[in-house]
């Protein structure tokens, strides 16, 4: 006799309760706070709230907790969440140029004004690991100095006083700014979408075909231009008020690539964009983003599309890892009823392959 | 902290007004993928996020909910969507085909025969039926656009040259009105001549790949063949081992290492109405002693 | 003139009025010729009948464009209270419409001058909400189609007289063309654009 399986529900409740306290661990070692996770996991933080498209550091770092550390997960319940907030606006475009720079570097000039600022990077640290971190480690105190008021003029706009570089295109500012998460995507996309679906891409697969536009796949010789981490004070023009109300300032980090120049017989030579913006400090998916914008900018600039980097489509279309990863994981769920619509289909085809391969024999014995 | 608050039936209702726009167009135009602004949901993409949304777009108080995965009203992920169902909108849920009013199914179509009134809420991984013949979006809405299917014939036709058949045994499509070629989701091809005239409404919704279409009542539904090939339904030729039933699809269940297997109903809903009914098959616990394992 | 305090009210209860008339609407639109009721009970403002009330709350918004025949714009009642309850912007341009609403149907502009979509994106079309003087009684109408078991039969009275006629270019449009919502007071019955009219006559 058979018993068909039951106790789903039970099953499914036992499961989160020891998810739950596998999340704990041991219970003798001190619970992780939410402000340890955001302040000494400060860059998991920034991933999550860079790719989860909400900048709220307390939120992100609950998420991080809650999903073990697993980013992408932690990504997950921040969007889910973010889904259900109640929209009152849109901010005015916030200026990078006055950014309150804690680094600003250029690989395009050895000095620039407002000059050259590492800051706070694991470029040029030996990565060595440090057994003094294993255990209660105080660090210095980091150097001072003077605020300055020097001002920090982007890259960018100092190629741009010569025309070396293409103009940044001005916003347009009574034309709504695309928004895939409120409206289906339709190829070809703009450059307002495309740079959303970017900020929002997956740290990995940007690096991946970013990385791949460099070793030949669509390559488009692009140069640092310009690479700024620090604060930027956010607006919001209330309507009904008249006037603009500042709502704090935000962590962003923001990179300009300058690649290689168009130019045509009505048009002088210049300098072409890649752009990269995201919450906090996130410099490789910067970097990337700025790659992959330009190479998706091979359609407008003329460029023949031979690249999966330059391929909209297929870009935009792969680029999410909260879609990526449901729909990989999906194949966890069952799949009784089509696996047993292939196997009555394949066992079919295999009689009949066996049929055919034993008629001749008999034929011949017949014979 | 941003506590979250959560309305009626979980979406906000500028997404429902959204996704109910979009579904009387694809009412209005069957077989038609309307493409809608899918929002992130509380689960993963590709377990039912697009299924989710046209139930919580269309499910009020006074709506009897029943969700099935592969058939069965107990597999993990239907009672998880059934769970956010009774959470969130407080609405009756039941595993009685007939007694609901809302069936949100992946992979399946009942087996009990569905009535007016209803709706049937497929959950939809890959909605576009030429996806895997072309994968450009650019290219499939331009041969929708002139209702240009000869790929897919193509595609058939190989099949038959290669394996002596046409070798899809699920999400096997279908040309709905006699315009719109479209993916039943994945399916087995066993219930898609239960979606050709059916009195039920049946609305279908993709959240990853954001869209969403329909198949009004009563509307003729055509599974693509040649006429030297028609369509056939496959179906494992033995009667379920619990209640005998030699009309329904069937799990294989495998009972040991040594080859032995038994085949059940894949519908557990229709199963136990049958026991009830009193049916039994071979495996079939002895009326008296069910009870105690009850 | 009215102010804001004075527009008539819109939803009692917003979420679930919303849900039990889009119920109606997707029943009438899933079973073209059938007659379903608005439950909800809805302010309306003067010129517009509850059942367009109801489906202009439970289907507008900021998205979707609107626009109103001259009986509705008679007077500005109707589209200020479209701006209070739903944001829905009124437009001038019929061919860029989501929703039209027609009060004085009799002089429904020709149907080309909406919106039917493209073959691309057919959903990309205008839902005509017209007013009809009877849902009820009137001549037959004996449609067939997709939700439709057979044939069906709607008794109603019509305006324009031609009303079905104009609709049948609908049939050489497909899959563009116009979806048309028909109302009487709270009862409402929809002719999506795969609908036929067999037969009609008094």
């Amino acid at each position: 006799m058979y018993v068909a399986v039951k106790g789903g529900e039970r099953a499914i409740e036992n499961a989160h309760r020891l998810l739950a306290h596998e999340r704990r661990g041991d219970r003798d070692v001190p619970e992780l706070s939410l402000a340890q996770i955001a302040e000494q996991l400060s860059l998991g933080v920034d991933r999550v709230m860079t790719e989860g498209s909400l900048y709220d550091r307390e939120l992100a770092a609950l998420a991080i907790k809650q999903a073990r550390g697993d980013l992408i997960e932690a990504i997950f319940l921040v969007r889910a969440f973010r889904a259900t907030l109640p929209r009152f606006g849109a901010t005015d475009p916030v200026n990078t140029g006055e950014m309150q720079v804690r680094r600003r570097i250029s690989s395009t000039f050895k000095d620039i004004p407002g000059g050259q600022i590492l800051g706070p990077t694991f470029d040029y640290t030996h990565r060595l690991l440090d057994p003094r971190l294993a255990d209660g480690f105080v660090p210095e105190q980091p150097e001072t100095s003077d605020v300055t008021q020097a001002a920090t003029p982007r890259v960018t706009d100092i190629l741009g006083r010569d025309g070396l570089i293409e103009p940044s295109p001005a916003a347009d500012a009574d034309a709504p700014v695309g928004d895939l998460t409120r409206e289906p995507l339709s190829f070809p996309a703009d450059r307002d979408l495309r740079l959303q679906n970017l900020a929002r891409a997956d740290e990995g697969f940007l690096l991946a075909l970013g990385y791949s536009s460099q070793r030949g796949y669509g390559r488009n010789h692009p140069f640092a231009g310009e690479i700024r981490f620090g604060e930027v004070e956010v607006e919001f023009f209330a309507e009904d008020a008249g006037f603009v109300v500042p709502l704090g300032s935000i962590e962003l980090t923001e990179c300009q690539m300058v690649n290689q120049f168009k130019g045509s017989a009505t048009e002088a030579p210049c300098f072409t964009r890649g752009y990269g913006l995201a919450f906090g400090q996130s410099e490789r998916k910067t970097m990337s983003m700025a790659l992959v914008d330009r190479s998706l900018r091979a359609r407008e600039l003329g460029e023949e599309v031979i690249a999966p980097a330059q391929d909209e489509e297929f870009v935009m279309s792969h680029s999410d890892n909260v879609q990526a990863t449901g729909f990989v994981e999906h194949l966890k769920l069952p799949h009784y009823v089509d696996f047993q619509s292939e196997l009555g289909l394949l066992r079919k085809l295999r009689q009949e392959f066996a049929e055919a391969n034993e008629a001749p024999d008999m034929q011949e014995a017949a014979e | 902290m941003n506590a979250p608050a959560y309305n009626f039936a979980y979406l906000d209702e500028q997404t429902k007004r959204m996704i109910r726009r979009a579904i009387l167009k694809a009412i209005a135009i069957p077989g038609y993928q309307v493409p809608f602004a899918s929002r992130e949901m509380p689960m993963p993409y590709g377990w039912g996020t697009g299924g989710v949304q046209v139930t919580a777009a269309i499910l009020g108080p006074q709506d009897v909910l029943k969700v099935i995965d592969q058939g069965s009203d107990d597999t993990t992920n239907a009672i998880s969507i059934r769970k956010f169902f009774g959470k969130t909108a407080g609405v009756a849920t039941t595993t009685s085909t007939t007694d609901a009013t809302v069936i949100q199914t992946r992979h399946r179509i009942p087996e009990a025969p569905l009535h007016a009134g209803q709706v049937l809420v497929y959950q939809v991984p890959i909605p576009e039926p030429l996806r895997f013949l072309e994968p450009r979006e650019t290219e499939t809405r331009r041969m929708h656009a002139l209702g240009e299917y000869g790929l897919m014939h193509v595609k058939l036709y190989e099949d038959i040259a290669r394996f002596g058949h046409i070798a899809t045994s699920y999400a096997y499509p279908v040309k709905v009105n006699a315009r719109y070629v479209m993916d039943p989701s994945p399916t087995p091809k066993f219930d898609n001549p239960k979606m050709d005239n059916c009195p039920a409404l049946q609305l279908f919704g993709a959240g990853r790949e954001k869209r969403i279409y329909a198949i009004p009542p009563h509307t003729d539904v055509v599974s693509l063949d040649f006429e030297d090939h028609p369509f056939t339904r496959y179906r494992f030729d033995a009667p379920c081992a619990l209640c005998g039933a030699g009309d329904s699809y069937l799990d294989e269940i495998v009972t040991d290492d040594k080859g032995s297997r038994m085949f059940v109903c894949s519908d557990t809903d229709y199963c136990e109405s049958r026991q009830l009914a009193g049916h039994r098959g071979s495996e079939s616990a002895p009326p008296h002693k069910e009870r105690a394992h009850g | 003139m009215t102010t804001v305090a004075e527009l008539p009210a819109g939803f009692a209860d917003k979420v679930l009025s919303a849900q039990s008339t889009f119920r109606s609407v997707m029943d009438a639109m899933a079973r073209p010729g059938s007659v379903q009721r608005v439950t909800a009970s809805v302010g309306a403002p003067a010129g517009m009948m509850r059942g367009a009330a109801a489906i202009a709350l439970t289907l507008f918004d900021h998205d979707t464009p609107i626009w109103l025949d001259a009986a509705m714009s008679a007077t500005p009642d109707v589209a200020k209270w479209l701006k209070f309850h739903t944001s829905a912007p009124v437009v001038a341009d019929s061919s860029i419409a989501s929703f039209a609403l027609v009060g004085d149907a009799k002089n429904l502009p020709a149907l080309d001058r909406f919106a039917f979509g493209s073959n691309e994106y057919p959903d990309r079309s205008t839902t005509l909400i017209l007013h009809a003087e009877s849902l009820t009684q009137g001549p037959n109408f004996e449609m067939r189609g997709p939700g439709i078991d057979g044939t069906a039969l709607l008794q109603a009275m019509l305006q324009p007289r031609d009303l079905f006629q104009r609709l049948t270019i609908n049939e050489a449009l497909f899959p563009r063309g116009i979806d048309v919502v028909l109302v009487h007071d709270d009862l409402i019955v929809a002719i999506p654009r795969t609908t036929r009219l067999v037969a009609s006559g008094a």
